[in-house]
């Protein structure tokens, strides 16, 4: 694992415990080093001031060449077991006594060498002068030690040295276990917190802050901006709350909404299908007995008619008049139901060619009325052709009707607007009618003339209306009596 | 029944009293056969257990009623359409309704002329009277059809 992704706690422990390891080293190294030099001098000094106590206490052997004595002399060193070697040389450099007594003649220099003490070959050795004062130099002591002394104490100095050191490197390791808590125990804190907040999306939970240094005032960051997060977070959740809520309301309203359409259009497609049914019923079945009346009451007005006088005919006339309005009646009756039924189909509609078509029509029919019809070129519109054919008849047939009492009778359709918008009219200088009855105009059944005036059933202009209405325009009239009438329309 | 005569299907009496007044009054004089509904159109036509008639026995043409008790109109018009014996008998709609959907229908299962009813007596006698003159003498009947 690299040493980045070790956990703090380690990475801690590992920082004191070699930082302090490292100080004790160099401590050991130093204090090792100063020890090696001073025994070595120790031993140095020591060596020589052997050298010279013998060297003064061989004099004499010397100068009176005491070969016996110089031997005993030399073997007192026995006591030392570090001294391998000693020679005395005599004034010509020839070697007077040895000890060891039978020290192997190439183990010791055969002649001695400059006078001083130093280390060579693994050795401490050193040549003393043997002097007395006022007199010429009587001869030189050679003495060879070991450096056993100094290595032993050095290997104890080491042992104790190491055992201080792992002491003291595992006193540093417990200390710097115990005292990297005070810095890693909260940032584990931190990091433990970060972590179940990220898992969890718990923000309701709280770093421990454990004191007031840096990273006491993290912890305190930290946990504020908990805080504020974990408000944001339950405003969030609220407004969440509150928005599905409404989706919900909105839902159920929608759908209640959508019950209650769902239920109008079945109960719409249901009064549809009954007023077809009846609409169809009434095609049939209220037709067949108006013909038997007006069919048997011409039966006897052709069978019977010596039997019957004057006022029998004439009322037998009326029964049929009567009941071949009544046929006229549901026929207009069916028509304003079909055009209520009739599914619209859009498309373009030539509106000047319709109703020069219809005024054809009517001239074919009646050549005996002179109507002036004055029908601008270029209307149209869009809209379903059946129906706006049966709206525009209705119109024209109106202005036709009603203006047969007048001399010069004159119908017009145009574009109601200047610019030739989408507002049209139908104007006739006809009977007109009184403003006060305008709303009349266009109900069922409604007539503001007597059918001995003008005939009809009241049901062509609701009729046109109810067109007019189905492709979401408007009409509307203008008139006064006996100076004609205008009807506009939108589509 | 004869050639050249008149099959009538109609149910409402006073229909058939004033088709025939009229029919008679304009010396219509072929024979008028009437059935008063439509499962007795079919018996006329087809025999009372489904054999048929006579192919000379057939009518030169039908004047169908389309709202009649037991089998209607269209069901009538169907049959005649769907048997090989009287697939081309000539069959005119008279009938007091003029709604779009029953000219269409008629039409479509095969009707050859489709005449309403006019509430107006003189009107109605001059469209029998019509009728009789035009499919009895002026139209051309189809060939009589082989049967198996």
């Amino acid at each position: 694992m690299a040493l980045r992704d070790w956990p703090i706690q380690q990475k801690l422990t590992a920082m004191l415990v070699s930082i302090s390891g490292l100080v004790l080293l160099l401590t050991a190294a130093a204090f090792a080093g100063y020890q090696y030099w001073s025994l070595r001098q120790g031993t140095l000094d020591a060596l020589s001031v052997r050298g010279r106590i013998i060297a003064a206490n061989s004099t004499a052997s010397l100068a009176f060449a005491n070969e016996a004595d110089a031997r005993e002399l030399l073997s007192a060193l026995r006591v030392d077991p570090h001294i391998v070697a000693a020679v005395l040389y005599d004034k010509g450099g020839r070697q007077f006594a040895a000890y060891p007594a039978n020290v192997a003649a190439d183990a010791v220099p055969a002649v001695p060498g400059p006078d001083g003490y130093r280390f060579e070959r693994g050795l401490l050795i050193g040549f003393q002068p043997v002097v007395v004062a006022g007199s010429p130099r009587l001869g030189t002591l050679y003495l060879a030690s070991d450096l056993r002394a100094i290595y032993d104490t050095f290997r104890l100095s080491g042992v104790i040295g190491l055992a201080v050191l792992g002491v003291a490197l595992l006193a540093a390791y417990l200390l710097s276990r115990a005292l990297q808590r005070t810095i890693s125990q909260p940032i584990l804190a931190l990091a433990e917190t970060a972590k179940a907040v990220s898992t969890r999306q718990d923000y309701s939970v709280r770093a421990p802050q454990v004191g007031a240094d840096e990273l006491g005032v993290l912890t305190n960051a930290f946990n504020q901006m908990l805080a504020r997060i974990q408000d944001q977070d339950r405003a969030v959740r609220e407004n969440a709350a509150q928005l599905e809520q409404r989706v919900a309301d909105r839902t159920h309203e929608l759908q209640e909404r959508n019950e209650s359409l769902r239920r109008n259009a079945a109960e719409l497609l249901a009064a549809n299908t009954e007023l077809d049914a009846f609409a169809y019923s009434v095609s049939h079945d209220l037709r067949a007995p108006l013909r038997s009346i007006d069919g048997f009451s011409q039966i006897l007005l052709e069978d019977y008619s010596e039997k019957l006088d004057d006022a029998g005919r004439e009322s037998l006339q009326r029964v049929r008049a009567a009941s071949q309005r009544m046929g006229t009646l549901i026929d207009d009756l069916l028509k304003l139901a079909r055009v209520t039924r009739a599914e619209i189909r859009t498309e373009d509609v030539d509106l000047s060619g319709m109703a020069r078509e219809i005024v054809a029509d009517l001239q074919r029919t009646t050549p005996e009325r002179q109507v002036e019809f004055e029908i601008a070129p270029g209307l149209k519109a869009r809209g379903d052709t059946r129906l706006l054919r049966v709206a525009l008849d209705n119109l024209l047939r109106n202005s036709w009707k009603y203006t047969a009492k007048q001399p010069a009778p004159r119908v017009e359709f145009r574009s109601a607007d200047a610019n030739g918008g989408r507002t049209f009219m139908v104007r006739d200088n006809g009977a007109g009618f009184d403003m006060k009855y305008a709303d009349k105009l266009f109900g069922v059944f409604q007539r503001l003339h007597s059918a001995a005036d003008f005939e009809g059933t009241g049901i062509g202009l609701a009729t046109v209306r109810r067109i007019i209405n189905r492709h979401g325009g408007r009409i509307w009239a203008e008139g006064a009596v006996d100076q004609g009438a205008t009807f506009y329309f939108t589509l | 029944m004869n050639p050249g005569k008149i099959l009538l299907v109609e149910d409402n009496p006073d229909d058939v009293a004033l088709t025939l007044r009229a029919l008679k009054s304009h010396n219509i004089t072929n024979d008028v056969v009437v059935a008063q509904d439509g499962a007795q159109a079919l018996d006329i036509l087809f025999g009372v257990n489904g054999k048929g008639p006579a192919a000379t026995e057939l009518p030169a043409v039908v004047l169908l009623d389309l709202k009649l008790p037991k089998v209607n109109g269209m069901e009538v018009l169907q049959r005649i359409r769907a048997d090989e014996g009287t697939r081309l008998l000539p069959v005119v709609i008279l009938t007091s309704s003029d709604e779009e959907r029953d000219v269409i229908e008629g039409y479509s299962l095969g009707a050859n002329s489709y005449v309403r009813k006019p509430v107006d007596f003189v009107e109605f006698t001059q469209a029998a009277k019509q009728l009789g003159l035009y499919w009895l003498l002026m139209n051309r009947a189809p060939p009589v059809p082989r049967r198996p």
